[in-house]
């Protein structure tokens, strides 16, 4: 056998796809192969036997047709999806953001209030959740339950008494939209918190990686703290934001109803065909979105390095 | 009248304006710790409130729940609730295979992903770019895209009902989250001086050896980073699971939703109320496990995301 004789590029070359071959192997066959399967299953109606395998029946575009004229709930689960996730994300980054800054700045029992913040990420299991929300279900509506059962159900949602702010602020003659989009901010505070653990951790790591060089010459010319915040914390952290409105976007994507509405509609109703088509309508606006997103904010943001 | 001249002097003189300064400056800063420890509180209020619940009920016993005068503290505290959970969750045999499951999958996805981390990071090859926007495309397109081709594939290799499907992906580093992994590692192998990789070539060393026993051990925050998060969403994961069907036994998260069903059947306990008991005990014993290993890698791990240098 010869031996191949390789220039130093060559086998530097040769190396990196051997350190890259088992993610490569796995995205062709379980990746690739998988998309482009969705892909043909949202074309065909699926027909699974108990037995195994299964077989496909080329229906061209009936299931997308179905999708968006004939299902009963589909287009008003991906509206209410879509415009949770539009609603939630400003807010998510915001917030992340503004915790970060806080948490930021030196303190008694960093480490502690940390790992409160944390917990979040540590506790939003969905199985915790499912198991707990099944319970309140039962107890508002199961058979066995009383009208008092149901009251402490009905009662323990929300903490905040939203009559009050809304007197409040109504007062104040701000628009109805604003005014609506902060009292539902408000009211879902909890789940905001509960979904902005990890952009939190993603924050501070930005946070401290700005050279403390710049606040300094910020400060020698004399600017404000709010000054401060703008021209030097805002962009030495857009990219960090735009890295967190990907996450925060897919993530809030991935527990959307959407989701669950083509889980079930394959794996309960039998419907494989339709879930694909859904999977790929919802999925082909996911990612739209956020290539808008991003291009959107990428034209703003300044590159450090 | 004294005292007055006094003052009318140091009110003239220039140490008036310094201290004036000194004292505007040490109450603006009095003034933001106080409004963030508000803030903190607040927010960890929030947070904590509905654990604070969920542990102090499953102490309540049957006449605090219906006592209304109880409120989060119990007036006649019981353990019985986690004596019951315990049993019906079947306890260690589930934590050990749900440790099993959860600490071989974080495994390979640190050793794949940081390879292949530092493949794209350290390695100039032919259509790099290309591979990596196929990395991003994964962060990007979400799972459930996939889901039933990933589906129908182990079906139709007969691997349904156990966990091998799982550990099949995250061992070729497509599994939960994989992408994402990938990205961080690559970032960090990024920031890592070259000067290392010259001095160990220089001395000998392979290119196995080099990634091994320098740049791995090197990349310890990273590491972490990952192990953690890693540990928790295959910890919390119910999608994957409920995709290929992993039995119940196997893993705790499954074994909780059907808690409170078992609860009523195998004890005839009827009573919703009660039964939200036994699902809060089983709900802590189901966290518990993985705040103690976040605990124990906690410290390390807030100074590992923050060199991390996860950048957009």
């Amino acid at each position: 056998m010869k031996k191949l004789h390789l220039t130093m590029a060559g086998r530097r070359a040769r190396n990196g796809y051997l350190f890259i071959l088992p993610w490569f192997i796995g995205f062709v066959l379980f990746y690739v192969r998988s998309l482009y399967m969705t892909v043909q299953f949202s074309l065909n109606t699926l027909t699974v036997p108990p037995a195994g395998g299964y077989t496909l029946d080329f229906v061209g575009l009936q299931n997308y047709i179905t999708a968006f004229t004939g299902h009963g709930t589909f287009k008003q689960t991906l509206v209410t999806s879509l415009s949770n996730m539009v609603i939630d994300v400003p807010l998510i980054i915001f917030f992340s953001l503004f915790v970060a800054m806080l948490l930021n700045r030196k303190m008694k029992c960093r480490g502690l209030v940390r790992a409160i913040f944390f917990l979040p990420v540590l506790l939003n299991s969905e199985a915790i959740s499912g198991t707990l929300s099944y319970a309140a279900q039962m107890m508002a509506g199961g058979l066995s339950s009383t009208s008092a059962e149901m009251a402490e159900a009905a009662s323990s949602g929300s903490a905040v008494n939203m009559q009050y702010f809304i007197a409040l602020f109504g007062e104040l003659a701000l628009p109805t939209s604003v005014l609506d989009y902060v009292v539902g901010a408000v009211g879902r505070i909890s789940d905001i918190i509960k979904a902005s653990g990890v952009q939190i951790v993603l924050f501070i790591a930005a946070l401290q990686s700005i050279t403390p060089s710049m606040y300094e010459v910020a400060k020698i010319e004399g600017a404000t703290g709010y000054e401060t915040f703008w021209k030097v914390t805002f962009p030495m952290v857009m990219p960090h934001i735009i890295t967190n409105t990907i996450y925060t976007i897919v993530d809030a994507f991935s527990r959307s109803d959407v989701v669950n509405l083509a889980y079930t509609t394959a794996f309960t109703e039998g419907n494989y065909g339709l879930s694909s088509a859904f999977s790929v309508i919802s999925s082909v606006i996911t990612c739209a979105l956020l290539a808008l997103v991003v291009w959107f904010m990428s034209k703003r943001t300044f590159y450090y390095n | 009248m004294k005292i007055m001249d006094k003052w009318l002097e140091f009110r003239n003189s220039p140490r008036f304006e310094d201290r004036k300064g000194a004292a505007v400056k040490k109450s603006k800063n009095l003034l933001l710790t106080v409004l963030q420890v508000i803030l903190i509180v607040g927010i960890s209020y929030v947070i904590l409130s509905p654990v604070i619940g969920i542990v102090s009920q499953s102490f309540f016993s049957d006449s605090d729940s219906a006592n209304p005068m109880v409120f989060t503290i119990p007036m006649n505290p019981t353990v019985e609730r986690y004596v019951v959970s315990f049993q019906q969750l079947k306890y260690p045999a589930t934590l050990a295979s749900t440790l099993l499951y959860t600490i071989v999958n974080t495994l390979l996805q640190v050793f794949i992903c940081s390879m292949v981390g530092y493949g794209f990071a350290r390695f100039d090859f032919p259509g790099k770019k290309f591979f990596f926007a196929c990395v991003v495309v994964m962060i990007v397109v979400p799972s459930h895209t996939i889901m039933l081709p990933q589906y129908m594939t182990f079906r139709s290799m007969e691997l349904m009902r156990s966990t091998w499907p799982m550990y099949i992906l995250s061992a070729c580093g497509v599994g939960l989250r994989s992408g994402l992994f990938i990205y961080i590692f690559n970032q960090f192998f990024r920031g890592l001086p070259k000067e290392i990789e010259e001095a160990a070539f220089v001395d000998g060393a392979g290119t196995a050896y080099t990634y091994l026993c320098i740049m791995l051990v090197n990349a310890i925050p990273a590491v972490i980073t990952v192990t953690v998060f890693s540990l928790v969403w295959q910890y919390n994961d119910m999608f994957y699971a409920k995709l290929f069907q992993i039995p119940n036994e196997a893993l705790l998260a499954r074994m909780l939703s059907t808690l409170q069903n078992n609860v009523a059947a195998n004890l005839k306990i009827m009573s919703v109320r009660l039964q939200k008991l036994f699902v809060n005990a089983g709900v802590v014993l189901v966290m518990l496990p993985i705040l103690l290993i976040y605990l124990v890698l906690q410290k390390r791990f807030v100074e590992g995301v923050e060199r991390s240098g996860i950048v957009g």
